[in-house]
């Protein structure tokens, strides 16, 4: 019986959507492809502080991300992330500096430092929900200057840690800052696929039922404390590495640059990007980068008042995020592209 | 011992401002459930109005109650043109609303009175006031009053006004109340207005003791924070007594634990959030919240 209907809704279902006489599928593929292709290419085209500029942007959209699987999938609010974006580039440097650690461990360990700092973080966390999560990890985000200058021996209080910039390995005819930048676009695209693999199976549904559901979840057999805390190591774990890879850009760390507007952007940018979704948290990396510039542009008095006035536009037109947003038209052009093939059938 | 008292006395001071300020985010929390997070930004910039009106010639009382006014009338009009358009878009959206006013004020304030810090008056009499040998400052005494005068109001207001039970009820019940006839969405707009007012005092009791600053709210806020906490997010007198509790445990761990010291002021507040949600999430005179399943 159930086998009859199941067929019978296949027999009538229309054909696969088609846009532009492509499927859903080879346009996703072909938009991939292309945005890798251009972000390759860009380091031919830019030079010099536009470069450094991109390589920020690849750095904020894994701290989106790593925000994202915690605030967007999971529904855990944070407004301390800025905390563990310290954490890693102070982990980093300070091995870099004191240390002499090649960076090439020191990023994966500022990586594991953040996991398991986050983890720690998380338990206590499991206790707070909505309003009070956001509230515990607002007062981390406003202790962290103080934190950082108090142990001074090891961060070298308000003064910072200079680093070098490292030089491209194998004597690949690259500049400093082209290696930086292709250093970040490779982990970029391995975290990404890391994400989306760990959010589109088992372990993603378990995360989102948590999110939705939470008593249903358990109800199901989620371990919902393991996998809320284990999250959260996670999330942490991607801003701690994007926090080394900025760090080791910028060649520079010093605790007023992970103020409290730190931990803000990054809620700022996945909910301006886009909740819940893995291409929100590049949109939200460009808005976030570029959007004070412009801001800057526009009036040279109050810059941070006309990036307040669009967080607030933003929240009325796009309530989704830009990747919502565009979500939509794809699904509108989809509807459009899969009227002519019904027709066609009758 | 002296010391002791004095440090104290003097937190009891300082505590009566995180309690305003603590007072004002829990009316908010209670009318409207929202945290919010630009609420130290509006407090300061209520308190530029005052400030600026003084500078124009107006006696302090008349300029007090006249950014009491605007406060007042401010707050509803944010909550009637920012937050309304959101109020029913997930809790992040309007934390996001939150965190624009918050950057909006901050630099409007930088923009039109400038970075530069100025003096505050206070109107209390500038000679201190000695019983034996503990020294009470007449400003810190004079902002305690204050603070205990306007919860007595709040009290009276929400426990014996109609106005006031109509705002609780709409809080706890919405759809029940707009079935009622109780107009809930102007009730949100006066629980802003009310809390942008108790802010205002905030700031205009606090501003001669931090003096006046668009930063000057950043540590105050978070102390609010951990006071609302530390009382009860849902209880008016427990974020009062909170507040003073604040005031003294940072004088206190300021003088006595030498590592601490006045540079870890902000991890203090943050351990003190931290433990009080972990081991008594309701904090110490709250309702714990009991969900229907």
């Amino acid at each position: 019986m159930m086998e009859g209907t199941a067929s019978a809704a296949r027999i009538s279902a229309p054909a696969r959507p088609t846009v532009a006489g492509l499927s859903v599928w080879s346009w996703t593929i072909g938009g991939l492809v292309l945005v890798i292709a251009i972000a390759c290419a860009l380091p031919l085209l830019l030079s010099g502080f536009k470069l450094f500029q991109f390589t920020q942007v690849l750095g904020y959209a894994i701290a989106l991300l790593g925000l994202n699987i915690l605030t967007g999938y999971n529904g855990q609010i944070s407004l301390g992330h800025g905390a563990f974006y310290a954490l890693g580039a102070y982990t980093t440097a300070i091995m870099i500096d004191k240390w002499s650690v090649p960076y090439g461990f020191a990023i994966p360990v500022a990586g594991v430092v953040c996991l398991v700092a986050g983890f720690l973080f998380g338990i206590p966390a499991l206790r707070l929900e909505g309003l009070y999560l956001a509230l515990a990890t607002f007062a981390l985000a406003l202790a962290v200057p103080q934190i950082l200058k108090y142990f001074d021996s090891w961060t070298g209080g308000s003064q910072g840690i200079v680093l070098s910039k490292p030089q491209a390995p194998f004597g690949l005819p690259l500049t400093s800052d082209q290696w930086l930048y292709f250093l970040t676009l490779g982990t970029t695209l391995l975290l990404f696929l890391f994400g989306w693999n760990l959010l589109r199976g088992r372990i993603g549904r378990a995360i989102v039922a948590i999110r939705d559901h939470p008593i249903a979840a358990e109800t199901m057999g989620i371990n919902s404390a393991l996998y809320k805390s284990l999250v959260f190591g996670v999330s942490a774990c991607y801003v701690g590495i994007a926090g080394a890879l900025v760090g080791l850009a910028v060649a520079f760390v010093a605790p007023d640059s992970f103020n409290v507007f730190l931990s803000i952007t990054l809620l700022v940018g996945i909910v301006v990007g886009g909740l819940a979704s893995i291409s929100g948290a590049l949109f939200g990396a460009f808005f976030i980068q570029f959007v004070p510039n412009w801001a800057q542009d526009i009036s040279k008095a109050a810059p941070w008042a006309i990036y307040g006035v669009f967080l607030i536009a933003f929240m009325y037109l796009m309530p989704r995020g830009i990747s919502g947003f565009f979500h939509r038209l794809w699904r509108r052009l989809l509807r459009a592209g899969a009227k002519p093939a019904e027709l066609k059938r009758s | 011992m002296e010391i002791f008292l004095q440090q104290v006395v003097s937190g009891l001071a300082t505590g009566g401002i995180y309690a305003s300020l603590a007072l004002a985010l829990v009316m908010i929390y209670q009318a409207t459930d929202v945290v919010n997070f630009a609420q130290g930004e509006m407090a300061m910039f209520s308190t530029y109005l005052a400030w600026s009106m003084m500078n124009a010639g107006i006696p302090y009382w008349g300029a007090f109650f006249a950014t009491l006014a605007i406060a007042f009338i401010g707050g509803i009009l944010i909550e009637r043109v920012v937050i309304r358009p959101v109020e029913n878009a997930p809790i992040l959206a309007i934390v996001i609303v939150c965190i624009g006013l918050l950057v909006i004020f901050n630099s409007l304030a930088g923009w039109i009175y400038s970075y530069v810090i100025q003096p505050f008056p206070s109107p209390f009499p500038r000679t201190p006031i000695k019983i034996g040998n503990i020294v009470f400052g007449p400003h810190d005494l004079g902002a305690i009053c204050v603070t205990l005068v306007l919860l007595l109001l709040l009290f009276l207001f929400f426990r014996y006004t109609s106005l006031g039970l109509a705002m609780r009820a709409a809080a706890h019940n919405p759809a029940s109340s707009r079935l009622v006839g109780i107009r809930v969405g102007w009730m949100l707009a006066l629980g802003w207005g009310l809390a942008a007012l108790l802010g205002a005092v905030a700031g205009i009791m606090v501003a001669p003791i931090i003096f006046l600053e668009p930063n000057m709210m950043g540590g105050i806020l978070i102390y609010a924070f951990a006071s609302a906490t530390l009382g009860g997010f849902t209880s008016p007198v427990g974020a009062v007594l909170g507040g003073l509790l604040m005031g003294v445990i940072e004088n206190l761990v300021g003088t006595y634990v030498r590592f601490i010291g006045t540079e870890l002021k902000l991890t203090v507040a943050l351990a003190i959030i931290l433990v009080v949600l972990t081991v008594k999430p309701s904090g110490l005179f709250g309702r714990a919240a009991v969900h229907r399943v």
